[in-house]
């Protein structure tokens, strides 16, 4: 089976939206986050998260600006837009309606 | 999603790719550099640090790639890069090149250019308001279902029917032109009567004045006239205050009401300048005499199919109120447009199938170029995707090189079609082309280029084909591992020689075409006659203004034919009112006295002729005596009739001394003094006709024909002619001077055989050449692909004419397959063009046979050549050089 870390396909796109929900962030700083809050389980290593954050920007759901960091030097920020919102919601209702379901069934058995 | 802001970020990612670039590097660098602090505030040294970062990371070039890709910039390199290598490929195999790209050229051109013309007659609109809703009605007998109206049965159609909203007429036995008065003396001009409501039928306005207001040519009023747009620049100058100025048409004084829109034609009338009212003349007024066509426009809900039910009726309701000349007649109604290209539809119909066939064979053609090509680029494909190239990366690469040849072949393929058809518009003689107005517009339009781009989009499709099937096929290790020998034509042999075997059995089938075509023109121009065309000049002759009545019209016709019989060089004259071969009205209906009248004979053709005029067309006489200068006005009537006429009304018997009369008018009884062989009167592909001659003096007409032997050669006879006639009186017009051969050989029927067996004919001889090409070049590729084979054959005592044996064997079970297909393609084809054959059927064994000995014999050499070649190979090499 896949290892642990291995985010399900399309959740990381939830998982950027929602962290920079709260504030704009910078691509480490989400990185560094998302370990965090998941109690150190989810590792999101650059491979993965720059190609997502570049996707969603050309979606137009999050976008982008360069800003001083809180270590002084430029740093690209990205923030969510009002089509990322509404993707927000409706991703994190079917993940809630998707996990839930895989719970029943896993814990039926 | 905000699809503004998507697009503006992809227009940046695409044209600001450096900041884009730029900024990709400085985040990465700048989580780089978060991670080092990281490590550093672990406790680690910097290089430490710095190290542990970048294990960390990874590798951060291919998540640029990824990045860059989820800005969709990827394709847009590779297509660059295609474009680029795809340049290089077809530069370093420049004939590969060029012989795909003309040859494709050549196969739109040809189809493009026919597109043209069918677009121009068949899918441009009419230039008339909703021109779909316009039809023609005609009178239907059992002999012609798209017969003349009689002008009384039009006010009666016009009267009772249901279904139009409209119904107007043209023609008229006043003719199809006037003369007209001009400071050069009197000349013929074409023109049209039209009934007053006609432009409003048509829903055509004129550009300038007023079209005819109803009523407007009640006996009295003043005359009144519309000139053409082309009749108001060439003979007025364009002048603005040409209305309510007056001209003299046929002697009367007609005032200029208006000009019709430039676009304005109207194919039935060909060239006509002059449109006037149709006052119903001596024709109109009897109610039997058919003389006008009609035009009118359905009524909204009504079809052509549904009007056709209450047309019917009104001919019923006729038919109980006439049952002596109605008894067969009913109506028949056909839609305008078809009324207008009708006689080109075969032609059209035969050029676009044909060239539909050129491009089907040019494709295949390339394709299987490309086919060859593939095949023996599979190491290529095998060492680029051991690099690394996917499967679809490999494929992009193909069909971009599809897309190249296919964008070069359609462009320049259109150039050639939009020079081909100012060629082919130039090329149609200027009297055919006044009956096909809609073939002014014919050039590079919208349409056309649509065409051209749906068949370069074919194009494109099945060129990136054979790539495509290869790639699926090829597993990627075998093509490095022996140099293909394995795979080598596998698909070739399935799929190479089925595109040989369809492009013989075009070829096949263009040839046998052409050879119909040719065959039926040369049939045509066999057609007997029924009189010698060689040395006779003919031309017509107007009266000048003032003349009317009969006798002065047989007084000019008598002074004229004297004049002409005196010229130095004539040896005999004749006048008529109709000359051969011309559209050869045939509506006479006659009784025979003594018999109950019209049983079902074919009417006759009618034609008043002078004494001497059946002498000097040298018709055959099989009976009886030429008219003399006895059989006056006031003499006995008196008719000669032809061949045709005698068997069908006096079956097995002389008709010399019996009497017939015109169709219920028994007063009119004449004695047949005369019989003579048919003479062709209607157009050369028409069937024989019974035809009835009758004294010029006891039938005169105003204008008449006249037929001139000659000693010398007719065509210089004309300005002698002409001054000689003017002599008698210079008022008179003469026109439509022309050698009765050049009527011969420009005639309709000959003109379509011939332009259409010449297209066809060079569609058929590009076809056989791409055929007998792409024969070899299988052959050729497909013995170079098996020279291992062949030389072990060799080595094992098979002798060189085995070789030879082997090869040409196959190719002539491929010969043989395509020339069966290709002749029942012949059949089918012959179906298309059955309009256009005369005096050949659809299934003309020595056609056929011509056509399949040409093209195998051409063919087997092709496949000779690599015979040869192959057979020469000597083996101890042929072994080793894998």
């Amino acid at each position: 089976l896949s290892k642990p870390t291995d985010l399900v396909q399309g959740t990381l796109d939830l998982l950027i939206l929602k962290v920079i929900a709260l504030e704009p962030m910078h691509g480490w700083a989400i990185a560094q986050r998302i370990r965090q809050m998941s109690g150190e389980v989810l590792q999101v290593g650059q491979s993965a998260l720059y190609p997502a954050l570049h996707k969603l920007e050309q979606n137009s759901w999050i976008r982008s600006e360069w800003a001083v960091s809180d270590n002084n030097r430029r740093a690209k920020y990205y923030s969510l837009t009002q089509a990322g919102r509404k993707i927000l919601e409706s991703e994190t209702a079917q993940w809630e309606r998707l996990s839930a379901a895989i719970s029943t069934i896993v814990r039926a058995v | 999603m905000r699809w503004d802001a998507v697009f503006r970020l992809r227009v940046r990612s695409l044209f600001r790719r450096s900041a884009v670039e730029s900024e990709l590097v400085e985040e990465l660098r700048y989580h780089l550099e978060r991670e080092m602090d990281r490590n550093a505030a672990a406790g680690m040294t910097p290089e430490e640090a710095r190290f542990a970062a970048l294990r960390a990371m990874g590798a951060t070039e291919q998540s640029k790639e990824e990045c860059r890709d989820m800005r969709g910039l990827n394709w847009i390199d590779n297509a660059t890069q295609d474009f680029r290598y795809t340049l290089r490929q077809l530069r370093t195999n420049p004939l590969f090149a060029g012989t795909a790209v003309l040859v494709l050229a050549l196969g739109v051109a040809a189809a493009a250019a026919i597109f043209g013309f069918v677009d121009a007659a068949l899918i441009q609109p009419l230039p008339y308001r909703n021109p779909s809703r316009l039809v023609s009605v005609f009178a239907g007998t059992p002999q012609d279902s798209q017969g003349n109206v009689s002008y009384r049965d039009y006010l009666e159609w016009k009267r009772s029917n249901t279904v139009f909203s409209s119904m107007d007429a043209y023609g008229g036995g006043g003719g199809w032109g006037y003369t007209l008065d001009t400071r050069q003396g009197a000349q013929h001009v074409p023109g049209l009567h039209v009934t007053d409501g006609f432009f409003g039928t048509l829903g055509v306005a004129p550009m300038l004045g007023r079209a005819f207001y109803p009523g407007e040519g009640r006996s009295g009023a003043p005359a009144t006239v519309l000139l053409s747009y082309g009749c108001w620049q060439r003979r007025f100058g364009g002048r603005p205050d040409i209305l309510g100025k007056t001209v003299r048409l046929d002697g009367v004084v007609t005032t200029i009401v208006g000009i019709l829109p430039r676009g304005f034609s109207f194919a039935p009338a060909g060239p006509a300048e002059f449109w006037t009212i149709l006052q119903p003349g001596p024709c109109e007024r009897s109610g039997t005499c058919s003389s006008v066509f009609t035009v009118a426009r359905l009524k909204d809900g009504f079809s052509a199919h549904t009007a056709l039910g209450n047309m019917k009726a009104v001919a019923r309701q006729l038919q109980r109120e006439y049952p002596d000349s109605h008894r067969d007649r009913t109506a028949n109604i056909v839609g305008l447009r078809r009324v207008i290209v009708g006689n080109t539809l075969p032609i059209l119909m035969t050029l676009l199938a044909a060239s539909g066939l050129l491009l089907t064979i040019a494709l295949i053609n390339v394709v299987s170029l490309l086919l060859s090509r593939s095949e023996s680029r599979g190491r290529e494909f095998a060492v680029r995707n051991a690099l690394g190239a996917s499967a679809g990366r490999l494929f992009t690469q193909f069909a971009m090189e599809a897309l190249v040849l296919a964008v070069a072949g359609g462009g320049l393929g259109l150039l050639l079609a939009a020079a081909s058809m100012r060629l082919l518009i130039r090329l149609i003689p200027a009297g055919m082309m006044a009956g096909m107005p809609f073939l002014k517009g014919v050039g590079l339009n919208a349409h056309v280029a649509l065409f051209g781009a749906v068949a370069g989009l074919v194009a494109m499709a099945l060129f990136a084909m054979p790539p495509a099937m290869r790639l699926r096929r090829m597993r990627m290790s075998d093509g490095l591992k022996e140099g293909s020998r394995g795979s080598a034509g596998t698909v070739w042999r399935r799929f190479g020689r089925g595109l040989v075997v369809a492009e013989l059995a075009i070829a096949v089938t263009l040839l046998v075409s052409a050879g119909l075509l040719g065959k039926s023109l040369y049939r045509l121009l066999q057609v007997n006659i029924g009189f010698n065309a060689t040395r006779l000049a003919t031309l017509q002759v107007d009266p000048p203004t003032g003349y009317s009545g009969d006798a002065q019209w047989i007084g000019l016709e008598r002074s004229v034919v004297a004049r002409i019989s005196g010229v130095p060089g004539v040896e005999s004259v004749g006048a008529s009112d109709q000359l051969p071969l011309g559209y050869g009205w045939a509506g006479a209906e006659m009784d025979v006295t003594g018999q109950p009248s019209f049983e079902q004979r074919t009417p006759a053709n009618l034609l008043r002729v002078s004494p001497g005029y059946l002498r000097t067309l040298q018709a055959h006489w099989l009976r009886g005596r030429d008219f003399t200068n006895a059989d006056r006005a006031s003499g006995r009537p008196v008719a000669i009739v032809n061949e045709t006429f005698a068997n069908d009304y006096f079956p097995g018997q002389s008709p010399i001394g019996r009497q017939i009369s015109f169709h219920g008018v028994p007063q009119t009884a004449m004695e047949i003094v005369g019989m003579i062989g048919d003479i062709k009167e209607g157009t050369l592909d028409a069937p024989r006709r019974p035809a009835v001659y009758v004294p010029f003096d006891q039938e005169p007409n105003d204008s008449f024909v006249l037929a001139v032997r000659v000693q010398g050669s007719a065509d210089g006879m004309f300005p002698s002619l002409e001054a000689a006639i003017h002599s008698v009186r210079p008022g008179i017009s003469v026109h439509g001077e022309a050698t009765m051969r050049a009527l011969l050989d420009d005639s309709w029927a000959a003109n379509l055989r011939r332009s259409s067996g010449w297209l066809v004919g060079s569609f058929a001889a590009i076809s056989f050449l791409l055929g007998v090409f792409g024969l070899y070049g299988v052959v050729a590729y497909s013995v170079s692909q098996r020279t291992r084979e062949i030389g072990v054959r060799m080595a094992l005592g098979a002798e060189p004419a085995s070789v030879r044996r082997l090869i040409v064997g196959e190719s002539a079970r491929l010969i043989a397959a395509g020339s069966a297909i290709g002749i029942a393609g012949s059949i089918a084809a012959a179906e298309i063009m059955r309009g256009l054959l005369y005096g050949v059927g659809p299934l003309d064994p020595p056609t056929i046979g011509a056509a399949t000995i040409v093209l195998g014999a051409a063919a087997l050499f092709a496949a000779y050549v690599p015979a040869r070649r192959a057979a020469a190979v000597n083996p101890v090499v042929a072994l080793r050089c894998e």
